[in-house]
Order: structure tokens, then C-alpha cells, then sequence
């Protein structure tokens, strides 16, 4: 479930803990915190470090 | 063989990383740089090497120096990466074995930095001097432009806006080249294209393969040995007739780069980090 708008978010095949998936009803960012079940936290904002 | 995979986030290329080193038989951990503590005293000792893939380049840093330091190889090593992360270190590590990079100038005040972009004859890029996927870059036409952002930039105050980077703007043809370096091979390079100025696929730019000539080569690989050599991504700007080297990247992002150039880039990181393990002598560019 999404922490910022309460939608369900769809898990597909391969997604891993770490990853950032986008919810389909707010656009948020969310990062998978958990799997079974699957959870989510909102993303960490962009910083200004980041990067290649 | 057992390697530690430094991330922040598990993006597409961690995992094609670590799927090239478990296809190599190498036990792969993944380690959260958020949840990582070290201490000094008390090394830990089950890698035999980290591939640093932090999204932070300041994580990617502090952790390589103590990795290093309890003598666990990385890739990149500190001192490559460290280089690559600050725009000023790289374009005085390319000045210093004269391979041709953009005119390029830095000063520490507004009025200093207005007489720097004078001297190098608008337009001038303003850059931070740490930073990436093309953020905060500006592109300054006049000294009217330049007063107002720079004004604004000793504004905003912090270290990060105290150093003014200028560059010599180069009119590129709708594109840059991006040029994989691994260890001394050039593996693939590919183009950049966008209707915008600023080309870094974070900012929508098109990716299409791009051959590899001589010139293009001794390039790349010169520019990977003045920072140290490893696992590198050139950034390069068509100039007329020539090619200048405007950045190089020590934790590359390549998964638009893959299908274009029909390079298995993961495949051949991983057999560098493999031989990074082994000791075996790992080239350096040039």
C-alpha cells in the first residue's frame, strides 16, 4: 500500500528490495522495504551528491 | 570469490552486476550503504573486493577509504573516484597530461567569477563543481545573465555554491559521445542526442551506438589513465574537428547502453572486478 496516497501498489515479478517503484494512482516514488508482504516507504528525495 | 556490491538503491545496472558475477561463480552480497557501519579497529574481512555502486558519492568515498584502508581492493579505488567525483580534480588531472578538455576556469567570488567568464568568452557552462545527470548545469549568454546567477549563487551560501566552475561553452552538434572505458579497452561508446544542450540521458537524451575510431580510442583511454584507470565513462564533445573530453564518471550508468551497442557491459565489468581479485595486472587506460 502506497504510504502517501493508501493505493495498492502492484509488485511485478523481479522487483527486489531496494528498488524504487513509482505508485500508479499519486505517482510517488516508493522504495520496496518488503516483500511478503510487500512494503513500501517513500523514496529519499534526489540529493546533491548523487549521481555517476 | 566473494564480492561485496556497494549500493543505495538496487537499480537495473546493480542487477545485471550482480547477475554477470553470479554467472562468473562469484558469491555476490549486496550491501546497503545506508545500514553499513564500520569500525576502524576491526576490519571486515569476508570480500575479497567491493564494487562500489553507491547512488552517494559522498557514501561511495568515505567507505572506499576504509575498504582500502583494511586492504580490500574496490572498484573504482578511492583515489579514481574521489578524482572523477569533483569536476575541478578531473579537468586538472586532464590538463596535466594534456589531453584536450574545454576551457576551463574557477573562481571563488561574483565579481571574480564575472571576469573569469569574460575571459573565456560568452557562452560559458556554469557547473558544480560536485554533481551529476546534468543538474544545476547553466548555460550563460551575456554578462547580464552572468550577474544575476552568480549573484544568486553567493546567495544560496554553503560550500557547494562557493566555487563558480566555468567552462568555455563548446557548440556541440546535437549530441555527445560517451566512450565505456574497462580497464584498457574501450569496450562501446555511444551518442547522446537532444534538441536540448545539455545531452545526459537523466535529461532525456537518445542513445545511438557510435563507432569507435582511433582518435576516439586513444581519447578514452587517455583520459581513463590521467584519472587512475578502472571501470570509466568518458564524456566527450565534438568540436569542430576535434574531440574534447568534458567529464569522466566512476559509477557509470549504462542500461541505454547496452541494446544500442550490442556490448555486454555488465559481463565485462564483472570480469574486471574478477581480476581485480585474482591480482592479476589491470590496465589503465593509455
Amino acid at each position: 500500500m502506497c504510504p502517501e496516497c493508501d493505493a495498492q501498489v502492484p509488485v511485478e515479478d523481479g522487483v527486489e528490495r531496494g528498488e524504487v517503484v513509482t505508485c500508479p494512482e499519486c505517482n510517488a516514488e516508493l522504495e520496496v522495504v518488503g516483500l511478503d508482504p510487500p512494503r513500501f516507504v517513500l523514496a529519499p528525495p534526489e540529493e546533491v551528491d548523487w549521481g555517476e | 570469490m566473494r564480492v561485496g556490491m556497494l549500493c543505495s538503491r538496487i537499480r537495473v545496472e546493480e542487477k545485471l552486476l550482480r547477475d554477470a558475477l553470479v554467472h562468473r561463480g562469484v558469491d555476490v552480497e549486496i550491501v546497503d550503504d545506508r545500514e553499513l557501519t564500520m569500525t576502524l579497529a576491526h576490519p571486515i574481512r569476508r570480500w575479497d573486493a567491493v564494487l562500489e555502486r553507491s547512488i552517494s558519492q559522498t557514501r561511495g568515498l568515505a567507505i572506499t577509504r576504509v575498504l582500502e584502508s583494511w586492504g580490500i581492493p574496490t572498484v573504482n579505488t578511492h583515489d579514481v573516484a574521489a578524482t572523477c567525483a569533483s569536476k575541478l580534480d578531473t579537468s586538472t588531472a586532464l590538463e596535466a597530461v594534456g589531453v584536450p578538455t574545454p576551457d576551463t576556469a574557477v573562481a571563488f567570488t561574483p565579481e571574480a567569477a564575472i571576469q573569469a567568464a569574460e575571459d573565456l568568452g560568452y557562452p560559458v557552462v556554469l557547473k558544480p563543481v560536485t554533481g551529476s545527470w546534468g543538474r544545476l548545469l547553466a548555460r550563460i549568454n551575456d554578462r547580464d545573465s552572468a550577474e544575476a546567477l552568480f549573484e544568486h549563487k553567493a546567495l544560496l551560501g554553503g560550500p557547494e555554491h562557493s566555487v563558480f566552475y566555468l567552462q568555455r561553452h563548446v557548440d556541440k552538434p546535437g549530441r555527445d559521445i560517451r566512450a565505456f572505458v574497462v580497464g584498457d579497452d574501450v569496450i562501446c561508446a555511444i551518442y547522446r542526442e537532444s534538441d536540448h544542450w545539455v545531452t545526459n540521458t537523466a535529461r532525456g537524451a537518445r542513445t545511438r551506438d557510435c563507432p569507435i575510431d582511433a582518435t576516439l580510442r586513444q581519447m578514452s583511454l587517455r583520459a581513463a589513465a590521467a584519472v587512475g584507470g578502472g571501470v570509466l565513462a568518458i564524456d566527450l564533445l565534438e568540436d569542430r574537428d576535434r574531440l574534447l573530453v568534458s567529464e569522466v564518471n566512476a559509477t557509470m550508468e549504462f542500461k541505454n547502453s547496452i541494446d544500442v551497442t550490442g556490448v555486454d557491459i555488465p559481463g565485462r565489468v564483472a570480469e574486471y572486478v574478477c581480476e581485480v581479485v585474482r591480482g592479476a595486472p589491470v590496465g589503465v587506460g593509455g
